[in-house]
């Protein structure tokens, strides 16, 4: 954790395509005249993402799920913290070696009703990537990409000269995923891509976006709140919690042993499709609200709901430490 | 005699591009103390059966027909006033924003009080006593210091417990909670259910619980309603719609979400196609356009509702086939069209 401060050379893992080391994002936020106060809205995350996996990232509106997948793709700059992308770190001073990345690492935002813009045909939505990065010299190639990541999406080619109200919400959100697609990425962040989407349409672009990891070798951090989707689609899960990552695990591992108190309670909370077991269960509620990030709590963030809270949490904050191999959690009282 | 009683319930909005038929022929019963689930996708018109209940439905839309019967007593064609005396009263309603659904500009005691004002005969003082009593009973800390604040004080599950406070202050018989728990996280979501369970023991009200998440449904409700493009595809009690689902719809909700207990990544199964269409709706079953059991009669003629089991009724020609080999359809005098009209789907199949 100390090795930026300590200025240990780092060397990734060659089967790591993402490091996150360190990250923190602050906002300022206006809270009375002339005074500001800092936003942790992600504080000190650490990661990494492997090759070809997902990695599932999980936690309650505001704990800043959404901004650590802005912030690893510089949409946001980062208060402290480095980011490795395939063996090297972005330097975004390196203007070059950003947009580099950038068309390397794309993003499927949450609402596909605001993310696609009203006044641009879906066919040019789609090459919006493609004409950023220079990727296709004639007008002709450009067009048959376009026809191809719309095939690739299951849109039909007639639909290319359409406007994004044209279509359902499920077929908009697919013409998001083929703009994250045309600059030929290697890399997704999803941003809740099913949440704003009806049961049954969430399952087609599930599918979907599995195909294309496949067939395309992709690599996902996949954003949501919604428990049973993030253990379909990942290998990986990280829990987070203001702004933190309380556990990291292997999604079965996590789902068996969770060891974080937030995490046990958050999984006995999911409510489970039967009515039998749902109603045999003994699920675990925490009790009360999440505190505002603005005044966070010292120590450990979770201390004000959990039911093992001591006073050695609300002094030092636990440390985030690999418990078994590939199982990271952040807990004094294990 | 059952306290609510929905029969063929028919709202359309006349819209300039032309009748969006939200709800056609919707019946239910609800008895006193249960709690009856009504699921579906956006659009399928269970928001809009809630609201043509209640009377609170919005330009351009109407009631054209149908009986709702709250005590025996006919709701449909009712005066404003007496649809005043009701609402809030015997039947009330939580919405599924608590951001939007409670005034910014009055406190959150001022909002509670309107409706015990309203309803009841207490003295402005009774009133705020009631408040802070109907607060501290949703489990609102400091409800004296609380009815002096606005509702962006509050957080959202507090907000929500103040929504569910006010929708009970006058000790309704139904509670109608219009996706209560869609706007809120899941552990927030635990607390407001555990909450609304709790105090259908305490008071003995029946709820509507209006929602998506199946999930929400399996965990709290006795019957459970499954409506598509504005009809009741299947009803019947939780176990058996969970259990053995009997139309193609509701088998298809059930796998497409996917499964927090089991290990394997098995694939899912959605459902295929887009979701309907309310203009252009189609002659026959509003589902057969995306359902791989389709037979032509699915498209040409809609399906009536059978009992498919006790406590069980579905509306799928699949049970309209199986019913006839097994006896179960009864035959009146004009019976004899409904047979003729099975052979032909079974062989045009």
């Amino acid at each position: 954790m100390s090795e930026i401060e300590n200025n240990i050379p780092f060397t990734p893992d060659p089967d790591h395509i993402l490091e996150v080391r360190n990250l923190k994002e602050y906002f300022d936020i206006t809270t009375g005249f002339l005074k500001t106060t800092k936003l942790k809205a992600v504080d000190d995350v650490s990661f990494f993402i492997k090759k070809g996996e997902t990695l599932g990232m999980v936690g309650e509106s505001g704990c800043g799920k959404t901004t650590v997948g802005r912030t690893l793709l510089y949409l946001y700059k980062p208060t402290a913290g480095e980011v490795w992308f395939d063996g090297k770190k972005i330097d975004p001073k390196d203007k070059a070696g950003l947009a580099a990345f950038r068309r390397r690492a794309q993003l499927v935002f949450q609402d596909p009703y605001s993310s696609l813009n009203p006044r641009m045909t879906v066919g040019d939505i789609v090459a919006e990537p493609i004409d950023v990065h220079h990727l296709c010299a004639t007008r002709k190639e450009r067009n048959d990409r376009v026809m191809e990541l719309l095939s690739t999406v299951g849109l039909s080619s007639e639909q290319s000269t359409r406007y994004a109200h044209e279509f359902s919400g499920g077929q908009r959100q697919r013409i998001g995923i083929a703009r994250a697609l045309a600059s030929d990425p290697d890399f997704i962040v999803c941003d809740e891509p099913v949440s704003a989407l009806d049961v049954s349409i969430q399952a087609q672009v599930i599918n979907m976006l599995e195909e294309l990891q496949d067939k395309l070798s992709l690599t996902y951090l996949f954003i949501a709140h919604d428990l049973s989707v993030v253990k379909h689609i990942s290998d990986r899960i990280a829990v987070m919690y203001l702004g933190k990552i309380v556990e990291l695990a292997e999604t079965n591992e996590l789902h068996r042993h969770p060891l974080h108190p937030y995490t046990i309670s958050l999984l006995s909370a999911v409510p489970i499709p039967d009515p039998d077991r749902a109603r045999a269960s003994h699920r675990i509620v925490i009790e009360g609200d999440i505190p505002s990030p603005l005044h966070m709590p010292s120590g450990c963030s979770f201390r004000t709901r959990c039911p093992r809270a001591t006073e050695k949490c609300a002094e030092c904050r636990p440390e985030f430490v690999e418990v078994e191999k590939g199982h990271y959690v952040a807990c004094h009282n294990l | 005699m059952s306290l609510l009683e929905v029969k063929d319930l028919r709202t359309t909005f006349f819209t300039p591009a032309g009748e969006v038929k939200a709800v056609d022929g919707v019946s239910f019963n609800l008895d006193r103390g249960r709690v009856l689930g009504i699921v579906g996708e956006s659009g399928s018109g269970k928001s809009v059966t809630a609201y043509s209940i209640l009377q609170i439905l919005s330009y351009p839309g109407r009631i054209v027909g149908g009986s709702v019967k709250l005590d025996g007593d006919e709701l449909v064609g009712a005066s404003d006033e007496k649809m005043r005396s009701i609402r809030g009263n015997k039947i009330s309603i939580i919405f599924q924003d608590p951001m939007t659904s409670l005034t910014p500009v009055y406190t959150i005691g001022n909002q509670l009080m309107e409706a015990i004002l309203l309803h009841t005969n207490r003295t402005k003082e009774q009133a705020k006593a009631r408040a802070i009593e109907m607060l501290s009973l949703v489990g609102i800390s400091e409800p004296e210091r609380r009815i002096k604040q606005y509702p962006f004080e509050l957080s959202g599950g507090m907000r929500q417990r103040a929504m569910i406070a006010m929708a009970l202050a006058c000790e309704p018989d139904i509670l109608i909670a219009d996706e209560p728990t869609t706007a809120l996280d899941v552990t927030i979501q635990a607390q407001i259910i555990d909450l609304m369970l709790d105090l259908q023991k305490k008071l003995g009200m029946a709820i509507i619980m209006i929602t998506h998440d199946l999930g929400v449904i399996a965990q709290i409700c006795d019957e459970v309603i499954v409506m598509y493009g504005g009809r009741v595809v299947e009803r019947g009690t939780a176990q058996e719609i969970f259990y053995r689902p009997r139309h193609e719809y509701t088998k298809g909700l059930l796998h497409s979400i996917p499964n927090i207990d089991s290990d394997q990544r098995e694939k899912l199964i959605p459902i295929g196609g887009t979701p309907i269409d309310m203009l252009n709706m189609p002659a026959g079953c509003a589902f057969a356009p995306r359902c791989d059991r389709a037979m032509k009669i699915c498209l040409k003629e809609h399906p009536k509702e059978y009992w498919v089991g006790k406590d069980h009724l579905s509306s799928c020609w699949r049970n309209v086939e199986t019913g006839v080999e097994q006896g179960l359809i009864e035959t009146d005098s004009e019976g004899n069209i409904t047979k003729i009209d099975l052979e032909r789907a079974v062989q045009e199949q």
